[in-house]
């Protein structure tokens, strides 16, 4: 039984990455790759992560190809055109050739390395495993873990999601840069110190007017 | 199925995605093949993580999946900002910084 669900997950992961690779359009290439992982949850799954495939599914599967998703939408994702392909086809396919034999050679290399290697246990089935509700890979598992042993990884994980969010932000806002603040007067704290009105170009102009009703400096 | 197998769909996995990193042009497709070679070493790490009956390698898996989260955000975000300036999108194109 769990040959026959690995096979059939294990073909659809591979499906699925060879259409992320191969299909022009990106709309196409990010349902592939939503196929491919579900069908990695299943391996996780068989592989008795639970906790794992379950993020997976949320996270991965749902939120981040939704983002990818609305991208694409938004830029238009059209893969290039024929007329693009055919002018510049004399060097892209000497490169697409290139990357083919390196890919080619890395495969080659990992398999030596992963399988070819005398490490006798990865042809085991695993270590035992006991089922119960705070078993190998169960949310409590996890969570006992990475509230414990791991905690500096997962504070740091933590802040690392909250700087890439700042940082997504500030890169996709609509003026796309920094030079954005230059042409607008910014609020700082040191406003609420001074007296109104000074530090302005109004004021080195000696236009300046105050807001108070003009008590301070009187008019 | 042995630890084997799995490990062998990590590889493939792993050598398509860095085949599309090399030959694809179009950066969202390279991010999303940058996405198959994290995939690819996040199933060995939860193999050898079951070989061993230990959890540490399922939360490096996590670990990856959170950075994988922020390099989408970040390279999401730019390719947003590429297109807002009326760039190509196409990493053939975009060479500015080449030297």
């Amino acid at each position: 039984m769990s040959a026959v669900l690995f096979f059939i997950a294990a073909i659809g992961v591979i499906t699925g990455a060879v259409g992320v690779v191969v299909l022009r359009n990106p709309f196409f290439a990010v349902l592939a790759l939503v196929c491919h992982l579900v069908s990695l949850a299943v391996l996780f799954l068989l592989l008795r992560a639970e906790f794992v495939a379950a993020v997976q599914v949320v996270v991965y599967a749902g939120a981040v190809m939704v983002l990818y998703v609305f991208v694409v939408a938004y830029v238009g994702g059209e893969g290039e055109s024929i007329g693009e392909r055919l002018r510049r086809g004399t060097s892209t396919s000497g490169m697409r050739v290139g990357g083919a034999i390196l890919g080619g050679a890395l495969l080659v290399e990992l398999f030596i390395a992963l399988l070819g290697t005398g490490l006798e246990a990865t042809s085991g089935y695993g270590a035992g495993y006991v089922p119960g509700p705070q078993a190998y890979g169960t949310p409590a598992y996890i969570g006992k873990l990475l509230l414990t042993r791991f905690l500096l990884a997962f504070e740091l994980a933590s802040f690392l999601l909250l700087v890439g969010a700042i940082g997504g932000v500030v890169l996709a806002r609509r003026r796309g840069g920094i030079d954005e603040f230059s042409g607008r007067q910014a609020i700082t704290p040191l406003n609420l110190l001074r007296p109104r009105a000074t530090g302005t170009t109004a004021e080195a102009v000696g236009t300046a007017t105050v807001h108070d009703g003009g008590s301070r400096y009187g008019a | 199925m042995s630890i084997d197998w799995y490990l062998a769909v990590s590889a493939i996995v792993f050598a398509l995605g860095a085949l599309g990193v090399m030959t694809r042009r179009n950066p969202l497709v390279v991010l999303l093949c940058l996405e198959l070679m994290l995939n690819g070493g996040n199933l060995a790490l939860i193999a050898f993580s079951r070989m061993w009956g230990n959890g540490d390698g399922q939360i490096l898996a996590i670990v990856v999946m959170t950075v994988a989260a922020c390099e989408v955000c970040i390279g999401l975000g730019m390719i947003v900002a590429i297109y807002r300036r009326r760039l190509p999108i196409d990493v053939d194109e975009l060479r500015e910084l080449q030297g």
